[in-house]
């Protein structure tokens, strides 16, 4: 079974992200912020990390640094979830080791659509 | 896959609602002071997650301005913008039109569209002024959507991956496949630069490739599949060589174009059930934890005391006993549980106010700070409710009437701000909350002029300070000539003190000239279920609250003065209070009919003292408050009704309504009509 991290500190987000993951028949597991993302991370592996960027606590390039880190991440595809216009935040999350990114605003179809693209 | 977004709007107003308020308070708190990085971040987020999520859920209108605010949070995020007192005020404005907009979705309604165009207007011209940044721009259509339709095109692609390409977690392989789904692709693999198998580095791609894909999407498309890796790799799109489309020379590097944004579509609304204010509250889960413990505990002393019924011999009379002792203690646990449930904290109440005195000082040109304390202190959710509006109007009052104005205060020798202080405590069962300011005080002549000029009072009449300040709580009392915006919204204090009243609470002013004032408001803590006294009286049963009764004594004879046929007082150490015989006033039988054989409950209303007439006391317990009014009429000098054990309904007294029956009882005749039929 593939399973996927989704984290955002947006309830509703997260819902939708879950949702529609679930629905494409994923596995998913939810985390608010990048601290509980990390530790999520640490106690299972996932297939795929999918984060939102501005959060509090830890935010997701942070996350996706420390992630990179970790040897059972080396290669896992992390995605970040950025708006159109922070463009100079896609760069900062690639120099931080993000695979790519997915553009907010997103429907869940262009979201799987990605995510099947990676995985 | 069709999702229906719908369902995930009700999260995201409930969240959107919260970071709205974290919004403006974190804005209030920056209020002159500075702001950390942190402050700010805080601000940022909730106006970046409020964007991302509107534009995602169909809420276009309410991206477009959040994306206008952001963008100028962005910019003071980085240090190019001051968070001067005007552009806070522009955000908080922003933040009350974002809340309307909200709102507005929610109950499928409108919303002060001129308003909003305002702000967003303020918000656009800020930013030109400083910038060039790009107008915002909702997000546009998917640029490879609406192309024409174009005829197979060969394009020669040259990938060559930088060696880190792995590490990001990326995958020619996936890239190839993706193009392979836009056309022909043929690929051809250069690994001259690979090493010697022995050097051969694990997590570095040393390969490159020369791809030729025949496809009809135009290059655009091909470079977003190479969007994510941009950075990590040369790549040269050309169009083979004898097509007419001029060669398309592009090193990636110079731009990376997004992949496809699509719109979502502002779905056509559908009429989902209506989700205004629902009446709920939140309960942690403890409380609702200990609940379930508690009826658990409850279920097994019922059976135990089922158990002892069915086979009950007299000399198992101290089992019975026991159980019953132990079934009250039950329910008087379930009983606290519950009412904790209904029990919020005060910042409910409180917190609106910093916004207001935020507000208030603006308007009016002061220098305010308001304290807080005690803000979890708890208290019934329906009292919650009702007294918010007389607190804001006492704190409308204090700002607008008590606090003196900048210039005022520094000629006074007085620290240039003023401070409004807000406090709630618990004493006894009941809850303070004290409104003090460090203002002017109230103005004891100025009352009484206004008192008599109202006539409210007799010129000559002569009033204690107290008596003056009671003066402010009477209907038609105004101080301010002139009907301001602020505090003179049509209702008074007597408005303040009825609405206290109906909680049965009270209120009272203490004040010192150019010193302060001080409102203090006490306020039972629940509605519900209070302790009382029960009281005889012929063959009638009553309740005291106990709160309201000072202490209970046995009359002495030569203490007892008869003013007049109805009036007579008492002598309670240095006081003289107020005999007031209930059976009279009830118009009932009383098997004492003299003062002196009786016994006196000195009981407490509104700041006075008088001493009721009773045949007798009985026991004390905590009884269930039923309105009289929804089952039957409002009676005076009664608050409700309750069921005592023996299934008798009994009155509850209502101290202060009584005792102004009882003034009018010394003064006329046939106050009896009114009230008999309530005996």
């Amino acid at each position: 079974m593939t399973t996927i991290l989704a984290v955002d500190d947006s309830a509703s987000m997260r819902q939708m992200v879950s949702f529609a993951l679930k629905s494409a028949g994923y596995e998913v597991v939810e985390a608010a912020d990048g601290v509980e993302a990390l530790d999520k991370a640490k106690s299972q592996q996932f297939n795929l990390v999918i984060t939102d960027v501005n959060m509090p606590n830890m935010d997701g390039i942070e996350l996706i640094r420390k992630l990179r880190e970790l040897d059972i991440y080396k290669y896992t595809p992390l995605l970040m979830l950025t708006t159109e216009s922070a463009m100079e935040k896609k760069s900062e999350g690639k120099q931080a080791g993000a695979t790519g990114w997915i553009v907010k605003p997103f429907d869940p179809e262009q979201l799987v659509a990605t995510i099947k693209k990676v995985l | 896959m069709a999702i229906d977004m719908t369902q995930f709007l009700q999260t995201f107003y409930e969240e959107s609602f919260e970071g709205l308020e974290i919004m403006e308070a974190e804005l209030l708190n920056l209020d002159g002071g500075d702001a950390s990085e942190d402050t700010i971040n805080t601000i940022f987020r909730a106006a970046h997650s409020i964007k991302g999520g509107a534009g995602t859920f169909g809420l276009q209108e309410i991206a477009a301005f959040t994306h206008v605010m952001e963008t100028l949070l962005d910019e003071v995020r980085d240090g190019k913008r001051d968070l001067c007192t005007d552009l806070i005020n522009l955000l908080l404005r922003s933040a009350d039109c974002v809340k309307a907009m909200m709102a507005a979705s929610r109950d499928e309604e409108e919303y002060d569209v001129d308003e909003v165009e305002s702000v967003q207007k303020s918000l656009r011209a800020l930013i030109d002024n400083k910038t060039d940044t790009t107008a915002p721009t909702t997000p546009d259509a998917d640029p490879a959507k609406g192309k024409v339709e174009s005829s197979e095109v060969s394009y020669k692609i040259s990938f060559i991956p930088l060696p880190n390409l792995l590490q990001t977690g990326n995958d020619p392989a996936r890239l190839f496949n993706e193009l392979d789904e836009l056309g022909k692709l043929t690929i051809d693999v250069d690994h001259d630069a690979m090493p010697e198998l022995v050097d051969l580095p694990v997590d570095e791609c040393t390969l490159s490739w020369t791809l030729t894909l025949v496809t009809t999407e135009q290059p655009e498309v091909i470079r977003a599949v190479f969007d994510w890796v941009s950075d990590e790799c040369e790549l040269t799109i050309s169009c083979d060589e004898n097509e007419q489309p001029e060669p398309e020379q592009e090193n990636a590097t110079v731009e990376s174009k997004e992949p496809s944004t699509t719109k979502v579509e502002p779905k056509p609304k559908e009429k989902s059930d209506k989700v205004k204010e629902q009446g709920s509250i939140r309960v942690g889960i403890d409380k609702v934890d200990s609940l379930i413990n508690l009826v658990g505990e409850l279920v097994i002393t019922q059976s135990m005391l089922g158990q002892l019924g069915k086979d009950f011999a007299v000399e198992r009379l101290e089992k019975l006993k026991d159980g019953l002792s132990q079934l009250e203690r039950n329910t008087r646990e379930l009983q606290e549980n519950v009412m904790s449930i209904r029990m919020l904290p005060i910042s409910f109440a409180f917190n609106r106010f910093p916004r207001l005195v935020h507000d208030l000082n603006q308007q009016l040109g002061k220098k305010i700070e308001l304290k807080m304390t005690g803000e979890h202190t708890e208290l019934d959710k329906t009292v919650l409710e009702k007294i918010v509006d007389p607190l804001v109007h006492l704190v409308r009052n204090s700002v607008d009437h008590g606090i003196e104005t900048p210039a005022v205060r520094l000629k006074q020798g007085k620290p240039e701000i003023g401070t409004v202080e807000l406090k709630a405590y618990h004493k006894g069962g009941s809850i303070i909350i004290e409104i003090r300011d460090d203002g002017a005080g109230l103005d004891t002549d100025r009352i009484h002029a206004k008192a008599v000029e109202r006539g409210l009072i007799g010129s000559d009449e002569v009033l204690s300070e107290e008596q003056v300040y009671d003066l402010i709580f009477r209907p038609g009392f105004s101080t301010t000539e002139v009907v301001s915006d602020v505090s003179g919204r049509g209702v008074g204090m007597d408005v303040v003190k009825r609405n206290i009243r109906a909680l049965s609470g009270v209120v009272d002013v203490k004040s010192v000239k150019n010193k302060g004032t001080i409102f203090t408001i006490r306020l039972p803590l629940t509605l519900a279920i209070m302790d009382g006294q029960l009281i005889q009286i012929g063959g009638h049963t009553y309740i005291i609250p106990l709160i309201s009764i000072i202490e209970s004594l046995q009359i002495k004879k030569e203490l007892v003065n008869t003013i007049t046929a109805r009036a007579s007082v008492y002598k309670l150490r240095e006081d003289y209070i107020e005999i007031v015989p209930l059976y009279k006033i009830f118009g009932i039988e009383a098997m004492q009919t003299e003062i002196i054989n009786g016994l006196l409950v000195v009981v407490e209303g509104d700041g006075k003292k008088v001493g009721l007439l009773v045949d007798d006391l009985l026991d004390q317990q905590q009884v269930v408050i039923k309105s009289l009014e929804t089952n039957y009429k409002k009676v005076e000098g009664i608050s409700g009704a309750t069921i005592l054990g023996d299934g008798t309904v009994a009155m509850i007294l209502d101290i202060q309504g009584l005792i102004e029956l009882a003034h009018r009882y010394e003064k006329i005749d046939d106050i009896k009509n009114n009230v008999s039929e309530v005996a």
